[in-house]
This record gives structure tokens, C-alpha cells and sequence, in this order.
């Protein structure tokens, strides 16, 4: 690669004449992960980005979860721009209108460094991330939509095409690393498209406070940040769920539920955050904030049994482009880093190793993946979501029902507790059968086991 | 009544959301766009195809408000569009023509 080239960076670039060893379509944390691996063990890797700067497209919360960011960059701390790590993680059930009920876990196990969880700003992040990428050696270009797959005779795929002018380019192998809302390999017939059972739509604010605002609010001090899901009647009891994270001088609050539930129940997106946000709960805690910047972003539930095939003849497909999410934990840049990683490591080993970039010798990535904690994640959690449609119940009337059942246990009314509890049950038992509750909590358990 | 029109009735008489007011055009106002003039990345195929739609889903779960109803006939302004690409996944009629805007161009997230 020339020196020009990289000068040259993202904007006006020509399109590189020569021929790559790997092609990295997106620049988010799989793309990244994926070109930094490759860049680092020596491969020539051009990585292609739709926007104007990596992570001007890009939505998270955001947690980020350290492990699988320092198995590539183990001193990522060093200069990585994060907000706060995680001390504390509240769980809440919010009812449509009023109510709490919360479970919280804090401990001072979180507040030993090397932390293990941070809040992030995807569009700062992905930025450094992508300079890492770029003093690894790989050719970043932005302000590039790649549009389709080049093939030969036999099917293989040797490089992609693009928008621009002479924009077809090549490689041994292309990476798809395009997201959620993966074109390219759907239009290449390498992947179905995602039904709306399996999809989630999120929308997110991000609120600005002073910074001794949030820590007085949220009881935490110096760089410590609190995370808080939410579930329950504020849904309209859509299969979905709502967050607060606690950035350094801002909020990013947000909800997301399932595309089908959406379609039906016919609640639009804003209302549902509008909703959140004036909760009597939430309502205190964003008060005098300063809204700037409303996103949204769709997220692939579906889980294992929902996975495309995952190699071929010149291409892998890693990250959220092939569904990488494991919704119960909120994981998926993680995944996304993780898998990206791992089809990385698998190129550099077939490269070092003078083998072609065959279906026969990608299908090691997909050994690695199955060996690695991505895949049983993944397939640990596969009834969930088929689960969870099938029985609405778990996110929607259970919830409430808690929170309603605490509401009668605690006011005191001058029933005696045992007739409050019989009263609860029986108000259980109005909502579904003794033999439906019991059947219930045996498949919940069961998805978990 | 439409079919749509029936749709909306039952979202009205639902109560629907307390907050079905809601201006996005105000919240989409903090965001920073290039929009690539006269080149919207998203069309509608066949107009007569959203007209027989039952559901017209795209209104609803659109998060931007680029899909409106107006007097019977589905409006669409892609200029406030997060890219998201829910609309051409909620279209059962496979009625979205859905392409990225050209590279640069469209939402810019500062924060994301
Ligand atoms: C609201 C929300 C909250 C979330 N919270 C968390 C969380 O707290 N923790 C967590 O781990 N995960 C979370 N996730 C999930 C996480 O954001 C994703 O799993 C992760 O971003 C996937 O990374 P990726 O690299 O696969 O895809 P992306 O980050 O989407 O990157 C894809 C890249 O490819 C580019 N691209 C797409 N098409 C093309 C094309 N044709 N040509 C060129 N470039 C293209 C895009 O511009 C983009 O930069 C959340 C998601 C959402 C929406
Ligand atoms: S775009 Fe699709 S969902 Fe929307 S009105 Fe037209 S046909 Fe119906
Ligand atoms: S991509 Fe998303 S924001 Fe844009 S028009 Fe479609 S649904 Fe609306």
C-alpha cells in the first residue's frame, strides 16, 4: 500500500487500483475489530465506510463490556475515550403510569480497576477505534457505500462494488461487517431477510446535565456510572425493554421493542420514549436536562436460531450483519468484536498458511465460534425468543402484576398479611391458570439453565 | 371507512399513547443531517399498493415521521430519516425501495 494512499485518508481517496488481501465492509466495532486484527498480522486491508466518519451512523446505550475490547487493544484504557464505569446496576419494573419496583446491585468489586464495564459514546468511540485501525496499517475510506458483491464464474466472491466512479475493487477474501440492516449480503442472496418477529426497534436521547447533577441523582461519584433496565407496562406490553445510562456530563435514555408487536399494537416509537420520560420515576431524574440528539437503530433479537450462514467461497459475515446479539444480557458489541476477531485470526492463520479463502477452509471460523463463549451464549439462550413471543406475559402482565401486588402487600388498609397475600394470588390466578404460572416459571428457568 | 382509517379509529378509541402528540420534527431539529438534495435514498414503488395497505405500518413504526397519512395518500419526506430501516422491514408488501444515501450524505449522529 502507498504511503500516498494513506495520506490521501477518507474523502476525496480515488479508489485503490490494486488488489487487496481483505476487504472490510463498516467500520463499526466488528469491522474494526476485524481490519485491526488483519492489519496487525500483516494482510493488506481495505476497510470501506458509508459515512462521513466512522461512527456518524453508528447507535449502542452504550455499555461497553472490556473483555472482548482487550483481547485486541489490551491497553485500550490507556486511550480509549470512555465516560464511566459500571459500579452499579438497577434493575426496574416501571408500570404504564406510576409505579416502581426495583431491584439494585452495587458492589465495591466494581470499583477495583482494571473496571470491567464503561459507558461510551458509540460516535466518539468508533472514531478511535478507527484510529487504531488505521495506525495498524489498514487503508480506512469513507463516505463509500459499497453496493454489491463481486463474483466469478464459479460463484466466489472476489471483491465488492461501490458507488464511485470505477468503483469495483478486489480481494481474496471481503469481511461483511455492514449491521443490523445488512444490504449487501441480503441482496447477495448469502443471508434471508430478518422477519419482524425478530427484530427490535430502539430509540434513544441523549440528555445533557451537569455533571454533579448526575452524580447526586444517580449516587455515584468521580468516574463511577450506574446503569439501570427497565421493564414492564410502559411497553404497552410490546416485548421490549428501556434503559438510563449514565454518561460523564449526559443521559442516554432510550426504549426498544419488537418490530411485529409494534406493527400491532400501533404505539409509535416517540410516544413510547415520550411515555419513559415522563414517568413520575424517570420524570425527577432527566429534569432541566438538554436534549441533544435523538437517534434510532434497530437491533437483531432472533437470536441462534435466527444465524445465516456464517462463511463461503471469499466472504465471512460477523457483528450485527449476521445477528450477533444476545438480547437477554443487552450484549452485542461485544459479539460484534468477538466474532470480527475470530474470522480476522482465521484469514491471517489461512493466509500464513498459503491456503485460499475456500468455503471448505473459512469453515474455521465458524469451528472457532463454536469453541468460543459466542456460540454457547448464543445457543444457551435460543428458546428465548420464540419463548418470549409465544408467551408476552413474561414482559407485559407479570411486571404489573408485581408491582401491583407489592402496591396491595404495602398499603395498609387494615387487612390482615394473610388475607393481602391470599388476595394477591388470587389476582395472579384472575390473570392466567395455577397450571399455566407453573408452566411458565418452569420455561423461564429453563431458558436460563 | 378506509381499512386504514378503521385502523386509526381503533388506535383513538384504544386511548392509544397519552403522548400521540408527540413532535418529532422538534426532537429530529437537534440533529445534523447533509441531505443529499433532490436524491431521496428511500421510494415508494407503487403508489396504488400503499393506497390498498391495510395497516400502513410504516406510519406507526416509522421513528422519524417521514411516512405520513395525508387525506387518504402515504407522504413520504425521507429529509429527517435516521436510516434506520424499519420501514422496509415493516412493509408486508415489500413496497420500499430502501437504498443508504450516498456515502457522506444523510444523518451525521454526534453522539450516536
Ligand atoms: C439502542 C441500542 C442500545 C444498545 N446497547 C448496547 C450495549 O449497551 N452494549 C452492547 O454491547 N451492545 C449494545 N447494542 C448493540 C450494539 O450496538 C451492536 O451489536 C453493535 O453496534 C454491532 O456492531 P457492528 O460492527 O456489527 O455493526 P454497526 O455498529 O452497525 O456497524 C456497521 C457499520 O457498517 C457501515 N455500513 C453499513 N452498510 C454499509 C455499506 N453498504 N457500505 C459501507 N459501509 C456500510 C455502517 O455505517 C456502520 O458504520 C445496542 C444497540 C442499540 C440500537
Ligand atoms: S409503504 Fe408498505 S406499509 Fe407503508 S403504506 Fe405502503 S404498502 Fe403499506
Ligand atoms: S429508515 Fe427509519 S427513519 Fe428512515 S424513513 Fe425508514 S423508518 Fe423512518
Amino acid at each position: 500500500m502507498t504511503e500516498e494512499l494513506k495520506a490521501a485518508g477518507s474523502v476525496s481517496a480515488k479508489l485503490p487500483a490494486e488488489r487487496f488481501d481483505v476487504i472490510v465492509v463498516g467500520a463499526g466495532p466488528a469491522g474494526n475489530a476485524a481490519a485491526y486484527t488483519l492489519a496487525k498480522s500483516g494482510l493488506s486491508v481495505l476497510q470501506l465506510e458509508r459515512g462521513e466518519y466512522p461512527g456518524s451512523k453508528n447507535v449502542q446505550g452504550a455499555i461497553l463490556y472490556s473483555n472482548a475490547l482487550e483481547k485486541i487493544i489490551p491497553d485500550f484504557r490507556d486511550s480509549a475515550p470512555l465516560e464511566r464505569h459500571i459500579v452499579e446496576q438497577r434493575f426496574w419494573l416501571l408500570d404504564e403510569r406510576s409505579s416502581l419496583t426495583s431491584a439494585n446491585y452495587r458492589s465495591e468489586e466494581f470499583n477495583k480497576p482494571p473496571y470491567n464495564r464503561y459507558t461510551i459514546i458509540r460516535a466518539r468511540f468508533d472514531k478511535w477505534f478507527s484510529q487504531k485501525v488505521q495506525e495498524a496499517g489498514a487503508l480506512l475510506i469513507c463516505e463509500t457505500t459499497v453496493t454489491g458483491l463481486l463474483r466469478d464464474n464459479a460463484g466466489r466472491v472476489i471483491g465488492v462494488s461501490t458507488e464511485r466512479e470505477n468503483g469495483d475493487i478486489y480481494a481474496d477474501v471481503v469481511i461483511l461487517a455492514d449491521g443490523v440492516n445488512s444490504l449487501v449480503p441480503s441482496r447477495a442472496g448469502l443471508r434471508p431477510e430478518i422477519r419482524t418477529c425478530d427484530m427490535a426497534l430502539a430509540v434513544k436521547e441523549v440528555l445533557f446535565l451537569p455533571k454533579e447533577t448526575i452524580e447526586q441523582r444517580f449516587n455515584i461519584s468521580g468516574s463511577e456510572g450506574s446503569v439501570t433496565e427497565i421493564a414492564g407496562g410502559i411497553t404497552h406490553g410490546m416485548l421490549g425493554t428501556a434503559f438510563i445510562y449514565t454518561n460523564k456530563d449526559s443521559l442516554a435514555i432510550g426504549i426498544g421493542c419488537i418490530l411485529e408487536g409494534m406493527k400491532k399494537q400501533r404505539v409509535t416509537p416517540s410516544e413510547l420514549l415520550e411515555g419513559l420520560k415522563n414517568h413520575p420515576m424517570v420524570k425527577p431524574l432527566i429534569a432541566g436536562s438538554e436534549m441533544k440528539e435523538y437517534s434510532a437503530h434497530m437491533i437483531p433479537e432472533g437470536g441462534y436460531k435466527t444465524l445465516p450462514e456464517l462463511y463461503g467461497d471469499g466472504w465471512v459475515i460477523v457483528g450485527d450483519s449476521a445477528g450477533f446479539v444476545n438480547a437477554v444480557h443487552r450484549e452485542g458489541s461485544n459479539l460484534a468484536m468477538t466474532t470480527g476477531r475470530i474470522a480476522a485470526e482465521t484469514i491471517a492463520a489461512l493466509k500464513a498458511a498459503g491456503k485460499p479463502m475456500s468455503a471448505a477452509n473459512l469453515a474455521a471460523y465458524k469451528e472457532s465460534l463454536d469453541a468460543s463463549f459466542v456460540m454457547a451464549d448464543m445457543k444457551k439462550y435460543q428458546d428465548m425468543p420464540d419463548l418470549l413471543t409465544n408467551h408476552p406475559q413474561y414482559l407485559g402482565s407479570y411486571p404489573s402484576f408485581i408491582s401491583g401486588a407489592l402496591h396491595d402487600f404495602l398499603t395498609v388498609d387494615g387487612k390482615s398479611k394473610a388475607e393481602k397475600q391470599h388476595q394477591i394470588f388470587q389476582g395472579l390466578r384472575q390473570q392466567r391458570s395455577l397450571w399455566g404460572m407453573l408452566g411458565d416459571a418452569y420455561k423461564f428457568w429453563r431458558t436460563f439453565k | 371507512m378506509t381499512n386504514a382509517e378503521t385502523q386509526e379509529a381503533k388506535r383513538a378509541d384504544a386511548g392509544g399513547s397519552p403522548f400521540s402528540g408527540v413532535n418529532v420534527e422538534e426532537k429530529l431539529f437537534q440533529n445534523r443531517y447533509r441531505v443529499d438534495v433532490g436524491r431521496p435514498h428511500i421510494r415508494i414503488r407503487e403508489s396504488a399498493v400503499c393506497e390498498d395497505c391495510d395497516f400502513k405500518s410504516c406510519t406507526i413504526c416509522c421513528p422519524a415521521g417521514c411516512w405520513r397519512l395525508e387525506s387518504g395518500k402515504i407522504e413520504l419526506v425521507t429529509d429527517g430519516c435516521l436510516e434506520c430501516g424499519t420501514c422496509r422491514i415493516v412493509c408486508d408488501q415489500k413496497n420500499v425501495d430502501w437504498n443508504y444515501p450516498r456515502g457522506g450524505f444523510g444523518i451525521l449522529f454526534k453522539f450516536g
